[in-house]
């Protein structure tokens, strides 16, 4: 079997897949290597499956409207597999003033970008949603956020990219890049094997870190625990996907009937780890408690699972995504700081297009590797 | 764990058979047929299974399918099933009510 490639993806992950997929698409070779057992181990399967714009920050904007302009839509059809994508908005909920200024912010930053994204008071908010308390005052309402299913999207890159014949290997820990004739060329694996490719993209989350400083680029991150619970089935309530001002806790209710939630505890950066990033036993109890506040009668709703993972968190909370100047042939999308799954699709989109022709639609200057400044 | 598994290797082409919709996850009616193309869809393991198609993971978690999950998947890929690693099983035991799980402490 050939150990070379035009392009070599390290990480099999919903940004990993699609790009893949995309790669192939425009006739490139190429080769997924995934460290864990899993496709989609990471962040990828363990998000609330949020597809938003609303909250975001403006250096991200332009790359997560432009999926949700022009891959999302269309996504199902495209993989073959239900991405369970509902467009039906995005519902950031406030209790009190302080929530409200949180709001406001980040409502009028998102407006200077040409989004569609206002406040809304209560009256409002109970036409959008009767479901939730009456506690709940205000909330900013971005009518094109929504939600899809992270599991069967990236799987459904994974299927149609391992279909158009990209090799995907899963288990494959990447533990060093090393450069030839001054551009990036080799993946050596902890297993021995050792792969060639013309271009390498670096999308592994939080190891990005690690395989990126085999050849000097250092990107600040740290790891951040992400941690969601899934109910029973319950009869159909609503289509938004839904946050809250001080995020305590963030979801949707599936295609399913099952209401997805992701939540934290606030102790997630002192978390025992015990080698698994397994759940901890006060996080999903206070991640109920909040749903509880908010929507009174999931009350009697049935947990069945609980799940966590980590996520890889930027020093400054945005994602970082494209070429690395000093290293030709590099590229990164990592960092992704638990916005991946509704950016992942346009990231991985662009990324094929920027290997494959040097250019991309959407400016990707702000999400560069370079910007972080010292204080003084 | 952490085993090298290439995903393009050649388990032939996926066979129709007449047992295709025999019902193999009763909480979330996954028939032996849907499993069996999953398989071919590059989905080898039980994890991946469960993502992509929910088998195992509704009201009993995998506790009545997981064995024959094993086996289909197992068969499908020509290796024994003592090779298919389990999902992970997750809290909770038994499905619990939102309002009880809260429970594991008060607001003052």
């Amino acid at each position: 079997m050939k150990s070379n490639a035009e392009v070599i993806v390290i990480g099999g992950g919903i940004i990993g897949n699609a790009a893949a997929y995309y790669l192939v698409k425009r006739g490139l070779s190429v080769i997924v290597l995934e460290g864990s057992d899993f496709i989609g181990n990471g962040g990828s399967s363990r998000n609330g499956g949020g597809v938003r714009q609303s909250g975001r920050d403006v250096r991200e904007l332009p790359l997560v409207m432009y999926g949700i302009k022009n891959l999302w839509p269309t996504l199902s059809q495209e993989l073959e597999t239900d991405c369970e994508y509902h467009q039906d908005g995005n519902l950031r909920l406030g209790k009190n003033e302080k929530h409200k200024e949180i709001l406001t912010k980040l409502a009028t930053n998102a407006q200077s970008c040409g989004l569609d994204v206002r406040m809304i008071d209560a009256k409002e908010v109970k036409s959008i949603n009767p479901y939730l308390s009456d506690e709940v005052t205000c909330a900013s309402w971005c009518p094109t956020d929504g939600h899809a299913n992270p599991l069967t999207t990236t799987l459904g890159y994974y299927k149609m990219a391992r279909r158009s014949g990209v090799r995907f290997i899963s288990g494959e820990r990447v533990k060093e890049l090393r450069m030839v004739k001054g551009r990036v060329r080799k993946v050596i694996c902890e297993s021995g094997d050792v792969f060639e490719g013309e271009n390498i993209l670096v999308a592994a989350g939080y190891d990005s870190r690690a395989i990126l400083g085999t050849v000097g680029v250092d990107i600040p991150m740290t790891r951040s625990l992400l941690e969601c619970l899934v109910t029973e089935a319950e009869p159909h309530m609503f289509d938004q996907m839904l946050g809250t001002a001080e995020a305590d806790f963030y979801g949707h209710q599936t295609k399913h009937g099952s209401f997805v939630f992701g939540g934290s505890s606030g102790f997630e950066a002192c978390n025992k780890d015990n080698g698994t990033p397994i759940s901890s036993s006060k996080t999903a109890p206070c991640i109920c408690r909040g749903i509880m506040k908010y929507f009174p009668d999931l009350a009697d709703a049935k947990i069945v699972r609980t799940w966590a993972g980590w996520s890889d968190k930027c020093a400054d909370g945005v994602a970082v995504v494209g070429a690395i100047d000093e290293v030709p042939g590099l590229y990164t999308s990592c960092a992704m700081s638990g916005h991946g799954f509704g950016i992942g699709p346009a990231a991985g989109h662009q990324l094929a297009q920027l290997i494959a022709t040097g250019t991309t639609d959407v400016d990707l200057s702000t999400l560069r590797y370079d910007r972080f400044k010292a204080k003084i | 764990m952490n085993s090298v598994n290439d995903r393009s290797r050649d388990i032939g082409p996926f066979v129709p058979a007449p047992d295709d919709d025999m019902l193999i996850c009763r909480c979330e009616e996954i028939t032996k047929g849907e499993i069996r193309q999953a398989v071919h869809d590059g989905m080898w393991t039980i994890t991946e299974i469960r993502r992509y198609l929910r088998a195992g993971m509704g009201l009993c978690q995998g506790q009545t399918c997981s064995r024959l999950v094993k086996g289909i998947v197992a068969r499908e890929l020509g290796v024994s099933p003592a090779e298919i690693e389990p999902a992970t099983s997750r809290v909770p035991m038994r499905p619990i009510q939102m309002r009880v799980f809260a429970n594991e402490a008060k607001e003052d």
